[in-house]
């Protein structure tokens, strides 16, 4: 949906280079694109303009009119700047609880992911060693408690919830004796989700944060949200104090530009980011990749790990050593196929490579994928060990077999026979290229 | 509370902060300058309108400008008002009762935004009207979703199908469709499990419950509602892009308008798409879903 702000820059500064000289009114064309991809990525109107103002004297002091490439010299400032302002030298990284009782509180508005992320940081924590006891204080949105508990015995932690009528103080006391009866820590406690214009429910939170003194208070916020974002994080921090945020629902195609907002407001680091519904879907955060994402410039370290759970390493270790030794089959290229489905829509895939968004034409049909699979489908296991058997009569019958045309059996046919050359120059001895499978994709 | 104060209070936070700045602006200035104009569309970005929709918005104005057609403040709020109505306005259709019941409405929006809540205050309204409601618990993923569920349609007085959880959403709403059917209910609402609009195999199950609906009653499901947070920023176009493209939204529910969100991505979505938008989410309460009023909404968002 969003345009590539390199290819945009790259653009404006090719159009002028064809003058000869940039001029400063080039370069404040560049940083209004700049501005407008940021303003997309849902970053904050005034952190945007704020921004925009150092990007223009860093990019003058470093005499980018001069650059060959001025494009390229600005998007580095733009990234080094970005990647600043999210962890300006105080990356806090994972928590690491000290001493009984380390109580960690969890707060923001409704639907952030609170309940979600209770359970996930607790399974770190087990992981770790740890054994935390999950506290459920929202008695206000049906089945919140049963929610926790749920979560809790999935991981295999204990939870606590009230008994009677008890407000979120006094659940947190008697949560805190049992823990103490135990041995658990930390103490995770969820809490109701409320607005921060809401006096009342603010008060209550304030209040049970004076009651109880947790040592981390962390704000869960949704990585899709808007401009809103800024009041969101600045009123959590001015009334209650918050220790840090965590960052929810990455694993969409959300860019994220909240968390530089919030960040750039509340000068509180952002301790871990929500990746999946999974409950070991949580990570620490890195400002350099959130960046990538912010600016829509293709995320070659999410595509890594894409790949990476759609095929194990074993897998991958198979494959290397099939193209090593030229025994890479139509049936092996028809596993692969599947596995690229895995990693969800093409057209997304192709978006996070860098470069490729470029290729605007380029339209990777899912279609197309289908089509393929039918084809190897009707194949017999042999001709698909060995496709150089396929002949005339053999193509007549796949297409039949698989409701294609001869043309796109025969064209599947030439391209694997190209693929496999193309393998057989990645394994030449001699070669400086090692077999390394990705190389089939630079 | 009528309608009209209630959409009027919810969105106060929003129609000082607009309101206020635009007078702002236009106080003790006498030429409309660009630095003006760039402050005005500092307001419209800030509500969440993106950047293409603003621009368009102070393209018009520009021109009215230009044509003398706009000379003050007042008529530069009345102007982006009426804008804005009509944006919202465009995709508005009539809505017609006559359908056959069971009516099937299918709930769908990614995680946290809402949907059961929505579901809740859904099938009050309707029971209010005097329709016999049924709800489906096709969010089987999710821990407790369907206690969740369970819980308001026991508060509200409705039935409820259900399986255990982790089971095949298809078969649930399946059962609830057949269900339905056979004991004359008026309206089956189906939840769904909040998902990533960008996860595939995710939106295949939620095409394949599509499917299964239909198989039992073959128009349905009559309607598809996407719930939309108003939180949400630019992202909201990906969702609506996505969950319309494969499962075509009839509908769209913008909740959580009780906070101090703006909720202006919806006219970005109204300008992009062609899909009405049905509904509010105003609070917690029961009765706190309203029908949407384009002029309504734009008068709430910018006038005193």
């Amino acid at each position: 949906m969003f345009e590539n702000l390199a290819n945009k820059l790259e653009g404006i500064f090719k159009k002028l280079r064809s003058r000869g000289r940039l001029s400063e009114s080039d370069v404040n064309e560049a940083l209004r694109e700049i501005r407008v991809t940021l303003l997309e990525a849902d970053v904050n109107f005034k952190v945007v303009k704020r921004f925009i103002e150092q990007v223009r004297v860093k990019a003058i002091g470093q005499d980018v009119l001069k650059s060959l490439t001025p494009g390229q010299q600005i998007i580095k400032i733009v990234r080094d700047e970005l990647t600043m302002l999210m962890d300006p030298g105080s990356l806090k990284g994972p928590i690491k609880p000290a001493a009984f009782p380390y109580i960690i509180f969890l707060v923001g508005i409704q639907g952030s992911g609170k309940t979600t992320t209770v359970a996930k940081l607790a399974l770190n924590f087990k992981k770790e060693g740890f054994n935390p006891l999950l506290v459920a204080t929202d008695v206000k949105r049906p089945a919140a408690e049963e929610q926790l508990e749920i979560l809790a015995r999935q991981i295999g932690v204990g939870a606590f919830r009230r008994q009677g009528n008890e407000g979120p103080v006094a659940i947190c006391q008697n949560a805190l004796q049992r823990a103490q009866l135990n041995k658990n820590n930390p103490i995770i406690v969820d809490t109701a989700g409320r607005f921060h214009i809401d006096e009342e429910l603010m008060a209550e939170l304030i209040g049970l944060k004076n009651n109880i003194n947790p040592q981390e208070v962390l704000l869960v916020a949704d990585a899709t949200t808007g401009q809103e974002a800024v009041n969101i994080a600045s009123t959590f921090n001015d009334r209650l104090g918050i220790d840090g945020i965590i960052l929810t629902k990455l694993d969409g195609d959300a860019r994220g530009g909240a968390a530089l907002s919030m960040k750039e407001v509340t000068g509180k680091p952002i301790r871990y980011i929500g990746i999946g519904e999974k409950l070991d879907a949580i990570e620490p955060f890195y400002p350099d990749r959130l960046t990538s994402r912010i600016l829509g410039m293709g995320d070659i370290l999410t595509l890594i790990e894409k790949t990476e759970a759609a095929i194990s390493q074993e897998q991958a270790r198979e494959v290397e050593k099939k193209i090593r030794e030229q025994s890479f089959t139509l049936q092996d290229f028809r596993e692969q196929l599947r596995q690229i489905k895995n990693m969800g829509p093409i057209d997304q895939l192709i978006g996070m490579i860098p470069g490729m968004s470029r290729m605007k034409g380029l339209q990777v049909e899912e279609k197309e994928l289908v089509k393929i699979e039918a084809i190897i489908n009707s194949m017999t296991p042999h001709e698909r060990r060995n496709y150089a058997i396929i002949d005339g009569s053999r193509r007549r019958r796949i297409a039949t077999g698989s409701g294609t045309s001869i043309q796109d059996v025969n064209r599947l046919l030439k391209q694997f026979a190209q693929t496999r050359k193309l393998m057989k120059k990645l394994v030449q001895p001699g070669k400086k290229t090692k077999g390394n499978f990705l190389d089939l994709f630079r | 509370m009528n309608l009209w104060q209630k959409i009027k209070t919810s969105l106060a936070t929003t129609r000082q902060g607009l309101t206020q700045k635009i007078d702002r602006i236009f106080k003790d200035r006498g030429k409309i300058t660009q630095t003006l104009l760039d402050e005005l569309e500092e307001v419209l970005i800030m509500a969440d309108l993106g950047v293409s929709a603003t621009q368009k918005i102070i393209g018009h104005l520009q021109e009215k400008i230009r044509t003398n057609e706009v000379k003050d403040s007042e008529e530069v709020k009345d102007f982006i008002k009426t804008l804005i109505a009509q944006i919202l306005e465009k995709n508005e259709i009539e809505e017609s009762h006559k359908w056959q019941p069971p009516h099937v409405i299918m709930v769908i929006g990614v995680n946290g935004v809402g949907k059961t809540t929505t579901i809740g205050k859904l099938a009050w309204r309707l029971k209010k009207e005097g329709k016999k409601v049924l709800l489906a618990a096709g969010d089987t993923f999710r821990a407790a979703a369907i206690d969740q569920l369970e819980i308001w349609a026991q508060k509200i007085g409705v039935d409820f199908i259900k399986h255990q959880p982790g089971a095949d959403p298809s078969a649930v709403v399946f059962d609830a469709i057949q269900a339905g059917k056979a004991r004359g209910y008026d309206i089956i609402i189906a939840d769904t499990a909040g998902r990533q609009h960008t996860k595939a195999n995710l939106m295949e199950e939620l095409k394949k419950m599509k499917r299964v609906i239909g198989k039992v009653i073959p128009d349905a499901p009559h309607e598809v509602l996407l719930v939309l947070d108003a939180n949400t920023g630019q992202n909201a176009l990906s969702q609506t892009n996505l969950f319309h493209q494969n499962l075509g939204v009839t509908g769209i529910v913008l909740t959580k308008l009780d906070g101090s969100a703006k909720g202006g991505i919806i006219v970005n979505i109204a300008d992009t798409f062609d899909i009405p938008i049905k509904y509010i989410g105003l609070g917690e309460e029961l009765d706190n879903l309203q029908e949407f009023h384009p002029a309504l909404f734009a008068s709430a968002l910018l006038t005193d």
